[in-house]
């Protein structure tokens, strides 16, 4: 446990480039829509000025919720929200001085793209000079000099996206809002903006609240991600954090990918940090994660990459017989699926030096992991 | 000869005719029932045979008369005899109506000289015209015989748009007294205009509110907006009658809260309001229509944008929701007006005499008067401002940028 936790908290802090300010606390918000059912449960979450935050879930999670109570748009029913330690959760949007990024741009589509990002200036009552450089200077930020005078209707997604930013940039906000601005981008222009947005970002400084369902986008852009599920933080950690040490079988499975094997805890060790879990005749050794003990029921995860193939014997301490039901080509990666520890859908990916490692369907194989690769997480129980 | 087999029958071009044929009935229907009393109108405002027809060889000798001193015998014998020949044929009456509009009472004048004319064999056809009436002894009887003897004739624009025609044939406006049309078109304008801003102003958050309702609630305000058209038009202008009369529902209620005395009851029908008032509430669906079409398609996030862009809700609306919904503000103010400018029935029946606009006044000549040939005219003048008004805003807005769906 120890390797990889170190590991994590010296890439957290060589990633975090923020200062170690608050900016934005959320403090026990609650939100309803109808006044039965909450959408957001209880939400704690401080944001450090600087931070790059992202609020990752499926949808109807509440990530969406979230943002619009910190733009303004919608009023906790619950809780306070502090900007700089001043509570907000009064203050129209137009007050709060936060840059948003909308899901579909929504830039005006009647006014030139200059005019949009003037647009904010304006209002201000900001002289029209200085409004002319400001906006020539966003336009560069989002390297699009010369696009002043075309309409939003005139350019493509990704041009219409960067206008979107630079609007939202263009009145020096600290801190901007972005509702899922990815998504209606193709890959490949995602995942240049992502770099773009990436970049933005350690340039001006800015703190930035990220919203996103894709969790590659999330790991690619973030500082920190609270992965949210029915309107509850699951976890709150740096990318590698969430892929390493998930501590919830849902994290596990959101991101990136993850076998999971049910069973019953019948051992721990004395420091508390390893247990035995029995799954389908097999006794395999676990990273005790959860609140459990002997007898209780157990979700353990373990991550196709790190399944060794025909380890020499001995080397790991799980070891079980496998069947290899199907092997998929993927490129840099092959992706093996296994009949182990009683299921059909066991997966192990190896990288793709040695071609096909000589397997073929059929083959009866072993396979291995090390206790850290295999984390036992609090059962989960569905539906709740 | 060998076509067919070098160009076997386009399928697409089947599809196409096929097509064309169901619209056939809707092209037939509109031409029977639109363009071709439209045309036939609009002709009749230029096209007048009748008086050329019942006195042609009158017309023809009038040609070399001076317009000043009386016309020679030869004039005054065809057009004794032409009267004579017209009042057997029962075809005098039309020429005396005709004559008498540019010069009043002509038409009994003319009448009298037929009837007189049957006992009298042989001339001077002069002495015994102007013994009949003295009329005939009046360059301006020939003038006007002249006037209306013309086949193709502008007399009824110029009528129209209270100019007379001066015996030498230039156009000068006509004396104060007569000058009735100009007027009535500038008060429909100004109506139509205060009724469409009326319209405007109280249909505005109306269409917003249902475009910014949720589907369903919005589906049963759309029906509250359109359950007028379920009503007949005469039921509801009448209505406004029993509402806005002196002894109406809102004066009771006036009088009963003290707001006014018994005896000071207010007017808000058979006038200029109560026309304005009941058009108001008779157009108002075709302002709300195509504003909603063209608000339900402005995202909310719109607002919400200008909002975390720093706008107050005022800035935001002006500058963001306001210039979006133009095109539906432009088509629902066009046809509100276009509407009211040729409206009818409400001003008939709730504008009592200083209610009435241009259109009632083209029934009157219709149906009244029977100067078709004026109400014709009327309607072309009409027909002409709309189309300007059309392209003027065209050039202004663009057609394409309208929403009327």
């Amino acid at each position: 446990m120890t390797e990889t936790s170190d590991r994590i908290e010296q890439d957290a802090a060589r990633d975090f480039t923020g200062s170690r300010r608050t900016h934005v606390e959320f403090r026990g918000i609650k939100k309803s829509y109808d006044g039965q059912t909450l959408v957001v449960k209880d939400l704690d979450l401080s944001i450090r000025a600087g931070e790059f935050v992202t609020l990752l879930g499926p949808s109807g999670s509440g990530k969406t919720t979230i943002l619009m109570m910190l733009a303004g748009f919608q009023p906790p029913t619950a809780g306070e929200i502090l900007l700089d330690g001043n509570p907000i959760h009064d203050l129209p949007a137009r007050k709060r001085g936060i840059g948003m990024v909308f899901q579909n741009y929504a830039l005006f589509p009647h006014m030139s793209v200059g005019a949009n990002l003037a647009f904010p200036l304006e209002v201000r009552g900001i002289r029209a000079e200085e409004r002319r450089e400001r906006v020539e200077r966003a336009l560069g930020l989002v390297r699009l000099e010369g696009f002043a005078d075309r309409r939003p209707g005139q350019l493509s997604g990704g041009q219409q996206q960067r206008v979107a930013i630079a609007r939202a940039l263009v009145f020096e906000p600290s801190l901007v809002l972005m509702d899922e601005p990815l998504g209606a981008l193709d890959r490949s222009l995602r995942d240049e903006m992502q770099y773009e947005i990436r970049h933005i970002h350690q340039a001006l400084g800015v703190t930035i609240v990220y919203v996103t369902h894709d969790q590659q986008e999330a790991m690619v852009m973030s500082d920190r991600i609270a992965v949210l599920r029915d309107g509850i933080i699951e976890q709150l950690a740096v990318p590698e954090g969430l892929y390493e040490e998930p501590e919830s079988a849902f994290v596990a499975r959101f991101i990136g990918e993850s076998n999971q094997l049910r069973g019953r805890v019948c051992a721990i060790s004395e420091e508390g940090d390893v247990c035995d879990v029995e799954t389908d005749g097999e006794v395999l050794s676990a990273l005790k994660v959860g609140r459990c003990q002997v007898g209780d029921q157990v979700t353990l995860s373990i991550r196709p990459e790190r399944i060794k193939i025909n380890p020499a014997a001995g080397r790991y301490t799980n070891e079980v017989d496998a069947v290899v039901e199907d092997l998929t080509f993927l490129g840099e990666q092959l992706r093996i699926r296994l009949a182990a520890c009683g299921r059909e859908d066991f997966i192990a990916t190896i990288p793709n030096i040695v071609g096909h490692g000589g397997l073929v369907k059929g083959d009866s194989i072993r396979i291995g992991w090390t206790v850290i690769d295999c984390r036992a997480l609090n059962h989960e129980e569905f539906g709740l | 000869m060998a076509g067919s087999l070098r160009f076997p029958v386009d399928p697409h071009r089947r599809t196409q005719l096929r097509a064309l044929a169901l619209v056939a009935p809707l092209v037939i229907y509109i031409g029977v029932t639109f363009i071709a009393p439209l045309g036939t109108m609009l002709t009749r405002s230029v096209y007048d045979p009748v008086v050329a027809d019942v006195l042609p060889e009158t017309l023809e000798l009038l040609e070399q008369w001076d317009g000043r001193t009386l016309p020679s015998e030869a004039v005054f014998a065809a057009a004794a005899a032409e009267i004579r020949r017209a009042a057997a044929a029962r075809s005098l009456g039309q020429v005396a109506g005709r004559v008498n509009r540019v010069q009043g009472g002509l038409r009994s004048a003319v009448t009298r000289t037929a009837r007189e004319l049957r006992d009298i064999e042989a001339g001077p056809w002069r002495e015994s015209m102007t013994a009949i009436d003295s009329v005939w002894a009046d360059p301006a009887t020939w003038h006007a015989i002249q006037v209306t003897g013309e086949r193709f004739t502008a007399r009824h624009y110029a009528n129209a748009l209270d100019l007379q025609r001066l015996p030498d044939g230039s156009l000068a406006p006509q004396p104060v007294e007569r000058r009735i049309y100009l007027k009535l078109f500038w008060r429909t304008l100004l109506v139509s205009t205060v009724i469409t801003l009326l319209c405007l102003i109280l249909g505005y958050p109306v269409a917003h509110l249902i475009a910014r309702s949720p589907t369903g609630r919005a589906n049963w305000l759309l029906i509250l907006v359109l359950v007028p058209f379920w009503t007949s038009l005469l039921v509801r202008t009448t209505s406004w009658i029993v509402l806005l009369q002196t002894q109406g529902v809102l004066n009771d209620l006036l009088v009963a809260i003290g707001l006014v005395s018994d005896d000071g009851r207010v007017a808000m029908v058979y006038n200029m309001t109560g026309t304005i008032v009941a058009m108001t509430h008779v157009l108002l669906p075709f302002m709300v229509l195509p504003l909603y079409s063209v608000m339900r398609g402005i995202p909310p996030t719109y607002m919400n944008a200008a909002a975390s862009l720093g706008a107050t809700p005022v800035q935001a609306f002006l500058r963001v929701y306001w210039p979006q919904s133009l095109p539906g503000v432009g088509a629902g103010a066009l046809l509100v007006f276009i509407l009211a400018i040729g409206f009818y029935i409400t001003p008939a029946l709730v504008g009592g005499s200083d209610g009435q606009l241009i259109s009632n006044m083209i029934a009157y000549h219709m149906q009244t008067s029977l100067n078709w040939g004026l109400a014709a005219a009327l309607g072309g003048v009409l027909l002409v401002g709309v189309i300007v008004l059309y392209v003027v805003y065209e050039r202004l807005v663009g057609v394409e940028r309208m929403g009327l769906g």
